[in-house]
């Protein structure tokens, strides 16, 4: 037998063989990145000047700014409050859509529209929305006689930052409703039946058949939602380039004002810090919900 | 080279670097116009091809007129550019990458201090731009401080400026009692609370690339400054709060909502008729010239431009977005590049480049203040001298690392947003300020 068809034969060799694209895909385009991104957040590397070790001197340089600080708080903020919004519209949504509705094809599609935008396009929308001279909200106000001036949306740190989770809100509504839809669809009727004949009220089959089984659809929104929320830049730099002043700053415009100066060690080390914090809330949770599921 | 043109050169240039910090500001030109023949024959490479990025142009004339130049070059030459548009705040990481990484477009025009970044990536251009500085009647002194930072060396030909000027409703200021824009920063203020009740003011507030720009001048124009000579910080200073209580004083008669005017808002307030002055490139009148609605259209009348009143300093203090033409060290045609910059700049192509873009671009060279665009339409004329009374971003520091950090990061901006709506006391905002740019500055 020849070594290549020894090797054809080998279940082990050949299944290393086949992996092996894949294997040298991933360490060219994930592998290699990673840890050139984690090397350099140890090097003072700047546009055009390669760098040298600093060890954590990028890091002290974050933890002492006061920026980063309040960006990882906005982060943070903007992530979880986000995130509990979409996720109990979203259910809401969802609940409405799985009933026996007329045109329920033409609203499914419909709700899912908003999502298909491209985010620059909605970022520019909301801006106008937000406006402080053309705001169509304000406007509305202003004819009703609710308010008697414009509403500075953007211009207060507060109102910046609400209003930004708002258009994160109403662009990520319509993905969360439509993937729990998919999980409340492979539900039984017959579990509903079951639990009406013995007695149970709306809530509780909402309560103990509804949500335990969409929990597979619910990790997958919950988790997808903060990775998102953990890593929001464009609707907020497009709106608010993180003003006014820093208040509305989030880690990932932190790291791009300073990739933009050129400062490709700091904004690597901006960099890791979000992995590193995107990590910390994604592993725990993901592996909470995953034996929440299976238990389910 | 010849020795003694190289000495001859070796002179101008310590002169030049030397009233290039002594003057900035002051609007002086560096070599007075020489009126004998420039000779400059570089020799394009065999075969040469080229790579321009640059900047998406801000007015359809300006990249129809610049193709036309690109395509005589051609001609001329036979030498093939092809010519690669990208947002201007994007060239800066393109063009970053291409440094870092030795490969990409020949030719980049990027902006501001874009080139102090990574200046040994660049191909020296002293022969193109003393040519030219002779030809032309000088560059102006902020030129060189952009793109001649050790006073021996060019690093880039310096292309212009988009100019940020004051924009005002003529009709306005007279009902107001003024017959033209205010001259100084006293009767600026005075002309904003009599105008606050008819039509009032606003200036961008948010984190506004180019409109931001203002909070330089209001700085400047009381003595402030981010840092001195010698790149110490020296923003939390007396001038500062000066410039800080004078700011609070004019934002009191702003429209609402400056605050979080990005570049655009201004441009919409205005042309909506709710502002009646606030700083802006040319744009505001050309969209209003060109506009299809006869109302805006009918406003172009009314529109004026004039430059930035002076401060309590005496002298010009503005600040506008600076372009620059950057040949890129690893070109494998760097005659032929040095001959593209040449050819784009001399007057054949430069004044008609100018002239299409209708103002938009203000000249580095002083003899381009003399051609007719800025004359004929008497609205285009404050655009003129923008990169004279231009002072770099970085001012009165050397440009680089620090001072692109300090304007990425809003520094400036920020410190007069908090400071003038009250978020902050103009002394807390200096010190947070001081506090910022000094990490950079230390990087």
């Amino acid at each position: 037998m020849t070594a290549l068809e020894r090797l054809q034969n080998n279940r082990n060799a050949l299944g290393m063989l086949f992996m092996l694209p894949a294997a040298v895909m991933l360490l060219l385009f994930l592998t290699y990145p990673l840890g050139l991104g984690t090397w350099l957040g140890f090097t003072d590397a700047k546009v055009g000047r390669p760098g040298v070790w600093v060890g954590l001197e990028n890091y002290e340089f974050l933890w002492n700014d006061a920026v980063t600080r309040l960006a990882l708080f906005n982060t943070l903020f903007y992530t979880v409050v986000a995130s509990v919004i979409k996720f109990v519209l979203g259910l809401w949504l969802a609940l409405l859509l799985n009933r026996n509705i007329r045109f329920k094809t033409f609203f499914r599609a419909v709700i899912l529209l908003p999502y298909i935008v491209p985010t620059a396009l909605s970022a520019i929308a909301f801006w106008w929305i937000y406006d402080a001279q053309f705001s169509i909200i304000s406007w509305m106000l202003v004819k009703m006689g609710f308010i008697d001036k414009y509403i500075d949306f953007l211009g207060n740190p507060w109102n910046a930052r609400l209003s930004t989770i708002g258009a994160n809100i109403r662009r990520g509504v319509p993905f969360v409703a439509i993937t729990l839809l998919a999980g409340l669809q492979t539900i039984s009727p017959s579990l509903y039946e079951a639990g009406a004949i013995d007695g149970a009220t709306g809530w509780q089959r909402f309560w103990n058949i509804t949500l335990p089984l969409v929990m597979p659809a619910t990790t997958t929104v919950v988790i997808l939602s903060l990775i998102g929320g953990l890593r929001s830049f464009d609707l907020i730099w497009a709106m608010t380039r993180g003003g006014p002043g820093f208040t509305s700053d989030v880690i990932a415009s932190v790291i791009y004002k300073q990739y933009q100066a050129g400062f490709y060690g700091l904004s690597t080390a901006g960099n890791v810090v979000l992995f590193v914090v995107v990590s910390i809330i994604i592993v725990p949770l993901s592996l909470f919900l995953n034996r929440r599921t299976t238990e389910a | 080279m010849s020795e003694s043109s190289f000495n001859r050169r070796k002179f101008l240039e310590g002169s030049a670097g030397a009233a290039a910090v002594a003057g900035l500001g002051t609007g002086s030109v560096l070599w007075s116009p020489s009126a004998s023949a420039q000779t400059l024959a570089l020799k394009p490479e065999k075969d040469a091809k080229l790579r321009v990025l640059r900047w998406s142009r801000f007015v359809q004339g300006d990249i129809d007129s610049y193709m036309v130049n690109v395509k005589k070059f051609t001609e001329k030459t036979g030498i093939d550019v092809r010519v690669d548009n990208e947002g201007w705040e994007d060239v800066r990481p393109k063009a970053a990458v291409a440094a870092n990484t030795g490969a990409g477009p020949d030719i980049i025009l990027s902006t501001n201090d874009d080139a102090n970044l990574y200046p040994d990536k660049l191909l020296d251009v002293t022969d193109v731009c003393e040519y030219l500085g002779k030809k032309y009647g000088g560059w102006y002194p902020a030129c060189l401080a952009f793109l001649k930072p050790d006073g021996k060396k060019w690093i880039g030909v310096p292309l212009g400026s988009a100019g940020s000027m004051m924009v005002y409703r003529g009709s306005v200021l007279k009902s107001a009692g003024f017959d033209a824009f205010p001259k100084t920063t006293d009767d600026f203020l005075k002309m904003a609370k009599a105008v606050k009740d008819k039509m009032p003011g606003g200036m961008a507030l948010g984190n506004a690339t180019g409109d931001g720009l203002w909070c330089n001048w209001l700085v400047w124009a009381f003595g402030g400054k981010l840092v001195d000579q010698n790149n110490k910080v020296v923003i939390d200073s007396p001038e500062t709060a000066k410039a800080l209580e004078y700011g609070k004083e004019l934002y009191a008669n702003f429209i609402p909502g400056t605050l979080s005017w990005l570049d655009p808002n201004n441009n919409k307030a205005f042309l909506d008729g709710q502002i009646s002055y606030t700083n802006n490139g040319i744009s505001i009148y050309y969209a209003a010239k060109n506009s299809q609605d006869p109302k805006v259209k009918e406003m172009a009348a009314d529109i004026q431009h004039a430059s930035f009143p002076v401060g309590p300093v005496g002298q010009p203090t503005e600040s506008h977005l600076f372009f620059n033409q950057m040949i890129m060290k690893y070109t494998k045609y760097p005659q032929a590049a040095k001959a593209f910059l040449q050819f784009m700049m001399e007057q054949d192509q430069f004044a008609a480049w100018l002239t299409a873009a209708g103002g938009y671009i203000a000249p580095p060279l002083d003899a381009y203040a003399k051609i007719p665009v800025w004359t004929d339409d008497p609205k285009n004329t404050p655009y003129r001298d923008a990169v004279k009374n231009l002072r770099p971003a970085g001012y009165a520091g050397k440009l680089g690392y620090a001072s692109a950090g300090a304007a990425a990061d809003f520094i400036i901006v920020n410190m007069v947003a908090e400071a003038i709506s009250g978020s902050k006391s103009p002394k807390e905002a200096m010190e947070r300020a001081q506090k910022r740019a000094e990490r950079y500055y230390r990087l």
